[in-house]
């Protein structure tokens, strides 16, 4: 198997963002998943999430652990730098790299088992440490590369391919998230692309680490009819608690909402979030209310989408630390270097 | 020993005594055991002070132990001239250790249980419990001024000049005047009970000298953490373990006083406490991936945790620099001892045909001077450096020159393109070899629209750094990275050689050579005379090899059980096991100069080998 590069003729009509850029300067290379798989609609969202946030493509920095979904970061953004990384460890390398500069736009993959099992400690600690990123979990409920395997995200009772079911209580990423502190937690499916790209573009504008758990089912272990994570079950019990758009601030704000439905949600750089309720008793900002509602739902059977919740006044791991403006790699020696007068007074103070 | 006893008139034996403290752990007994061994640095005496402690917070048994030495002999010896026994758990195990006709310094508010006497070593009473029980009311205080009441009697005992501990309860309590005069105080009881009631000074004493020079005091940990400051890293990714806990420290504390906005606070560097060594190695990886100079620090457990990211680090040629201050194995057991037995752990480390550049300090200066070398050295062959000090040197105060910094030196952040540099390259290539010494060149996320950006992932890659999984082009990648090896031999730090013109050497390494001055000089006296070889870094060098090939056989010094640096040696040079005969100690304590004589001399007599003027009996 190489490399397959898109071929970079494309129709001279395609339209152009604010930075003169079209859809196809926001692409990878072609995907080596299965037909049909959900983390290429994920891709695709992405591409089309990013391109429409004119944001120049090289700014960003990609990140993945091991597992199909970590493949991902090859199949969007060419012309930024990628890193598929060590299985479950994405969420250290990320912190690292945002550490390094806290000027690119930070995107990291992940899977169910990549971030809840092997790494569900990474995944728990980069939610207390508020790294900026977006932090997208394809989630598919099976090990795909190795065949098949439950992962920690199945449910209890869904079957394998083989029909034998699983027999153990499913780790749920979204309730962690939100138990954990997290200033911003949905949960979409790879298959409603409307949900979804609003969702990557707040969540990318957020300040502090969003999470999205997107449902994104496997086609060649795991959807079939005993699973609940098949494009069929998702398809007929998700339910969205808070429809999400995002508003360029260059935008004119048309849409006209059922008054009492909607809120605005002000992002750092002056664009808009703009929340509507699909069940007018939900606050996306009382995240023990958020915790309950999914949670009850989950009682049902039904999978809560939308964007469950966020907080616009999140802090982010630079404002924490109090790291200076100028990006870390971006110091040399006269920011850095203390000098010889400095280590001569030092030497003085061990005598 | 009182008074009346007379003190068989024994010469004064000046500069030359071993004191050991048994204490209890968390009894406060730390900080008079410190000023002990600075009162004597201040006076210009060399002095090594060696923390022998448990994994406790309190009560279990410490010792303290303070070379000193007007030789300059800074390694351990066997054998106690005084021991200030403050811990009645230990008093046998105590009383045992001290040399024929040394001291026993103990607190005779209780009488000494006659089962635990020596003949052949004289008893110093102190009614420490007593003394304290009338001066100072506060229970607290007592036992905490206890300690400093010991060393005003050790100073009169030893004839420590009495102005200099008071200067140093000067300045160490300073802004807490209130604890200036009962510590004074507590130092005068112990002063004016040894002079009234004790013959002081002893024949043991201690003199003002010249020996110490310019030389700092300081710790290697500490020195590690601010040649990492000066070095350039940003990013510190830690876990706490013992004994590496206070390189993270050292750094923090550096980088807060020299590197943080005095007014706005703000801080040009990022302190991370990751939540494992899985995160830490994670974090710094990341970090240098996106252009930021990073470090971590951790021990042989840690290592473990951390292999797999080494391996990754290795393929994907990223640079990061991992501190391992040795201890003696796994979780329990001996974690606060010391060893030299991560090396096969360090140099080995990972899945797949991985080696890593390990470094080899063996003096704070040389923490200091490896922490900044070691950032060069990552970015400049872009590879994980590991550095392997041990708690012997990482945890113990020791003699050091001072630090230097040469303000015309420039970081060497190797070989990165930026934007105007890809402007000028036809195609970009992240592992391509165009300089033919095995490095290509890097490029920093965000750099450039349309050039350099490139994913990073394991080995299913070519020179372009496109996916593949063909089997010639893992193998001409995987033969780039053994010429990259090459380059690696020739960067890293050359060993140091005495020529003396024998036919048998000696090697070794790291804290091994605290005690090897003053082992060779006794084995010089037995008639033996060695070549001598430090190593300062792995790969080794063709000086290294050169060495061994030219003596007859070459002795192998290392502080652990299964002569690791032997077998590194043995399996990259191809050197017959008989051409490296093994001195091992691994008993967690700093092999003393005593074992490795005692193991030398053996040998020859064993070997029946020519000495040159004959055993002195």
């Amino acid at each position: 198997m190489t490399f397959v590069a898109k071929p970079r003729v494309h129709h001279p009509r395609l339209p152009v963002n604010e930075i003169g850029l079209t859809r196809r300067d926001y692409e990878g290379s072609v995907s080596t998943l299965c037909a049909g798989c959900g983390h290429d609609s994920v891709s695709a969202a992405i591409v089309q999430a990013t391109s429409e946030l004119s944001i120049p493509p090289h700014r960003f920095a990609k990140v993945s652990g091991i597992g199909c979904s970590s493949k991902t970061p090859s199949y969007f953004l060419n012309k930024s730098h990628g890193f598929n990384s060590v299985h479950g460890r994405m969420p250290s390398v990320m912190t690292g790299a945002n550490l390094a500069n806290r000027d690119l736009h930070c995107i990291g993959v992940s899977g169910d088992g990549d971030s809840a099992s092997i790494g569900l400690g990474q995944f728990s600690h980069i939610v207390r440490r508020r790294i900026n990123m977006l932090y997208i979990v394809d989630n598919n409920g099976t090990y795909g590369l190795t065949k098949g395997q439950f992962s920690a995200t199945n449910d209890k009772g869904s079957t394998s391919k083989k029909g034998v079911p699983n027999l153990y209580e499913p780790i749920d990423l979204v309730t962690m998230a939100l138990q954990l502190g997290a200033s911003f937690v949905a949960r979409s499916f790879s298959g409603d692309k409307k949900q979804l790209i609003p969702l990557i573009q707040a969540g990318l504008k957020h300040k502090g680490m969003a999470f999205i758990d997107v449902i994104s089912p496997c086609v060649a272990f795991n959807n079939h009819s005993g699973s609940t994570k098949s494009y069929e079950y998702i398809r007929e019990n998700s339910g969205s608690a808070m429809a999400a758009d995002y508003v360029a601030n260059a935008q004119e704000i048309t849409a006209d909402y059922e008054p009492g439905t909607k809120e605005d949600v002000n992002m750092p750089d002056g664009s808009v979030l703009r929340l509507s309720k699909l069940d007018a008793s939900y606050d996306p900002h009382d995240r023990v209310g958020a915790l309950s509602y999914v949670m009850r739902q989950q009682e049902k059977g039904d999978v809560v989408t939308g964007l469950l919740y966020v907080d616009p006044e999140a802090s982010d791991c630079h404002e924490i630390m109090n790291t200076c403006a100028t990006p870390l790699n971006a110091l040399n020696e006269a920011e850095l270097c203390p000098g010889s007068d400095a280590l001569a007074a030092i030497n003085q103070s061990m005598r | 020993m009182t008074k009346n006893q007379s003190n068989k008139a024994d010469a004064v034996r000046y500069n030359d005594l071993v004191v050991r403290f048994a204490n209890v752990n968390g009894s406060g007994s730390a900080s008079a055991n410190g000023m002990f061994a600075k009162a004597l640095f201040r006076m210009g005496v060399p002095v090594a002070t060696r923390n022998i402690f448990p994994s406790n917070i309190q009560g279990l048994p410490t010792w303290f132990e303070v070379r000193v030495s007007e030789q300059g002999y800074l390694g351990r010896r066997e054998g106690v001239d005084i021991m200030v026994a403050m811990n009645a758990e230990t008093f046998a195990e105590d009383v045992a250790s001290v040399s024929p006709g040394g001291y026993f310094v103990y607190d005779s508010t209780k009488p000494l249980d006659p089962k635990l006497r020596r003949s052949d070593i004289n008893e110093v009473g102190i009614p420490l419990a007593s003394l304290m029980m009338t001066e100072f009311s506060d229970l607290k205080q007592r036992g905490l001024f206890k300690n400093v009441t010991y060393l005003g009697a050790l100073a009169e005992l030893i004839n420590i000049e009495f102005d200099v501990i008071t200067g140093m309860v000067a300045s160490a309590y300073k802004g807490k005047d209130a604890l200036i005069a009962p510590n004074i105080r507590a130092l005068e009881i112990g002063r004016n009970y040894a002079r009234d009631y004790l013959t002081a000074p002893l024949p043991l004493q201690v003199r003002r000298s010249d020996a110490v020079g310019d030389r700092i005091m300081i710790d290697g940990n500490t020195a590690a953490g601010l040649g990492s400051v000066y070095g350039g890293a940003t990013v510190c990714a830690w876990y706490p373990i013992t004994p590496s806990t206070s390189v993270a420290e050292g750094y923090e504390k550096y980088a807060n006083q020299l590197r943080m906005d005095k007014t706005t606070g703000e801080k040009n560097f990022a302190f991370v406490q990751a939540e494992d060594e899985l995160s830490a190695i994670g974090i710094v990886i990341g970090a240098a991936w996106n252009g930021a100079r990073a470090f971590t620090a951790t021990s042989g457990p840690g290592i473990s945790l951390m292999t797999e990211f080494l391996g990754l680090a290795y393929f994907a040629e990223i640079p990061a620099v991992i501190w391992d201050i040795q201890r003696s194995g796994p979780s329990t057991g001996m974690p606060t001892r010391t060893q030299q037995s991560d090396l096969l752990a360090a140099a080995y480390a990972s899945h797949g045909d991985t080696k890593h550049p390990v470094l080899l300090p063996s003096t704070p200066k040389e923490c200091f001077d490896f922490a900044a070398d070691a950032l060069d050295l990552a970015d400049r062959l872009q590879t994980p450096i590991l550095v392997l000090s041990d708690l012997e040197l990482g945890m113990n105060d020791n003699l050091s020159d001072p630090f230097e910094w040469d303000d015309s030196r420039r970081y060497d952040r190797g070989k990165v393109l930026d934007a105007a540099a890809l402007d000028a390259t036809e195609r970009f290539g992240r592992y391509l070899d165009v300089d033919g010494d095995g490095i290509g060149y890097r490029t920093y996320p965000g750099t450039h629209p349309e050039k350099g950006a490139f994913f990073t992932r394991g080995t299913s890659r070519d020179e372009y750094a496109a996916y593949t999984e063909s089997p010639e082009v893992y193998e001409e990648n995987m033969r780039r990275l053994e010429l990259k090896w090459r380059t690696i031999a020739k960067a890293v730090p050359a060993p140091e050689v005495v020529n003396r013109d024998q036919r048998i050497g000696v090697l070794y390494f790291g804290t091994t050579a605290l005690p090897m001055t003053e082992a060779l000089d006794r084995l010089r006296v037995e008639g033996i005379e060695l070549d001598e070889i430090r190593l300062r870094a792995f790969p080794f060098n063709q000086t290294v090899v050169d060495f061994i090939d030219k003596h007859d056989f070459v002795f192998v010094i290392e502080q652990n059980r299964d002569a690791q640096m032997k077998t590194l040696l043995m399996a990259e040079c191809g050197f017959d096991a008989k051409k490296l005969v093994s001195v091992l100690y691994y008993g967690g304590l700093s092999i003393s100069a005593d074992t490795i004589q005692e193991q030398i001399s053996d040998h020859f007599t064993a070997q029946k080998l020519p000495r040159l003027t004959g055993v002195q009996s």
